[in-house]
């Protein structure tokens, strides 16, 4: 689980001086121990101290230079989505299993009273919790499309946009990289899928040198979504075949097992059809967009770099903090 | 033996190929003409549903839905017992 040899100061065997035969601490419970997440009693949902948190706004900053003369439009949208823009954009095919949805209160005031009640005796209290209008938001890109396809054909040469969001993915995990509530930073692409594939590569080629810059390990591989069941088997045996989605992996919890921190996904006309986003020529426009997992890369570098900050190497504290 | 006749039933289900069943040729791509990703998941459960057959994971994939003629043939060897 914790097969990574350990590369920070914190994991050295004196931190363990009254247990000399207890199990080693695993990355997450050091991360806990210096005080970098703070648990909440959810597994993959944690707090942040303000030095974890400098180097998620650190490395939000360094994405946006990177991206700085693209002149992407900037759009942020909260945490939660329409559910009917949810549930139109296909998400429940490939992904039930992960999806959050917002339930609230909806009963009457004896209900509420045997609500408490339940809640009191431990039972089960959410028989009169019904859906809201609000779906937590998969991945920063969702909110998106219906807006863009809202305003009418692409106009000539299409259109970029740049977003950031936390995202919710149910599936509790004690590895620290897969957390439920998390942050997404975008770059997406709606264009031809000329232009769409070239705007991937070049996002391949900036994300490579990136994370090789803050002295990362990283493999750049074929990748797929994590589809739901035997469907999904085949929706990611397709995504494959067709190199639609990439991952720029760098070990963190495992060498064998490792993290993916940037993700590069070419949907095809996918977004175009369900949306009715077009080009200026009137054809479906396709989609792609870039991904950066801005928890996930801050874990990385705290795995290899170690957890003070301030003994990070002189040239990764440049490159974030200048 | 599945027949061509069955396949095509089975592929009016599908929206995007309902109204181009009849014009299609046996080794026309499926995909090329507007199949999706999603409609060859449904193909696939209705293909399973209909002949009572389990299409083994290395047959999970595009190619194995691409024309009628590849359908009808993976069906027929799986009613046989002869594809897992």
């Amino acid at each position: 689980m914790d097969s990574l040899p350990a590369l920070d100061r914190d994991a050295s065997p004196e931190a363990l001086p009254d247990s000399p035969a207890a199990e080693a601490p695993t990355f997450l419970d050091r991360l806990f121990d210096a005080g970098l997440l703070v648990r909440t009693g959810v597994d993959g949902l944690y707090g942040r101290s303000g030095a974890f948190e400098s180097v998620v706004e650190a490395l939000d900053r360094l994405v946006s230079r990177l991206g700085a003369d693209d002149k992407a439009e900037v759009m942020r949208f909260p945490p939660g989505m329409s559910r009917s823009t949810f549930e139109r954009s296909g998400y429940l095919k490939g992904f039930p299993h992960l999806a959050g949805t917002v339930h609230s209160f909806c009963g009457n005031e004896a209900d509420h009273a045997r609500l408490l009640a339940c809640v009191e005796a431990g039972k089960d209290w959410t028989e009169k919790q019904a859906a809201t209008d609000i779906v937590l938001t998969p991945a920063a890109c969702y909110p998106l499309y219906p807006t863009a396809a809202a305003r009418g054909p692409l106009p000539q040469g299409g259109l970029l946009f740049d977003l950031q969001s936390y995202c919710f993915r149910h599936e509790p995990s004690l590895e620290p990289t897969r957390m439920q509530l998390f942050r997404m930073r975008e770059y997406v692409r709606m264009g031809s899928p000329d232009e769409v594939l070239a705007f991937r590569e070049v996002w391949l080629d900036r994300g490579t040198k990136m994370m090789a810059g803050l002295g990362l390990p990283l493999a750049v591989d074929l990748a797929n979504d994590p589809f739901f069941g035997r469907a999904g088997k085949m929706l990611a045996n397709n995504q494959r075949n067709q190199n639609l989605k990439f991952e720029l992996n760098v070990p963190v919890n495992s060498v064998e097992k490792p993290t993916a921190c940037l993700s590069f996904n070419y949907h095809q006309d996918h977004f175009g059809t369900t949306w009715g986003l077009t080009q200026a020529d009137g054809s479906v426009a396709h989609t792609a967009c870039v991904g950066f997992g801005l928890e996930r890369i801050t874990l990385a570098l705290l795995r290899h770099h170690g957890l003070d900050l301030d003994a990070w190497p002189a040239d990764v504290r440049a490159t974030l903090w200048g | 033996m599945v027949s061509d006749e069955v396949v095509r039933d089975i592929l009016r289900q599908n929206e995007a190929m309902s109204n181009l069943v009849d014009t299609l040729g046996e080794d026309d791509d499926l995909f090329e003409k507007g199949l999706d990703s999603f409609g060859s998941v449904q193909l696939m459960l209705a293909l399973e549903e209909r002949f009572n057959v389990e299409f083994p994971d290395s047959l999970l994939n595009r190619r194995s839905f691409s024309t009628i003629r590849i359908i009808r043939e993976t069906v027929t060897s799986l009613t046989l017992g002869e594809a897992a």
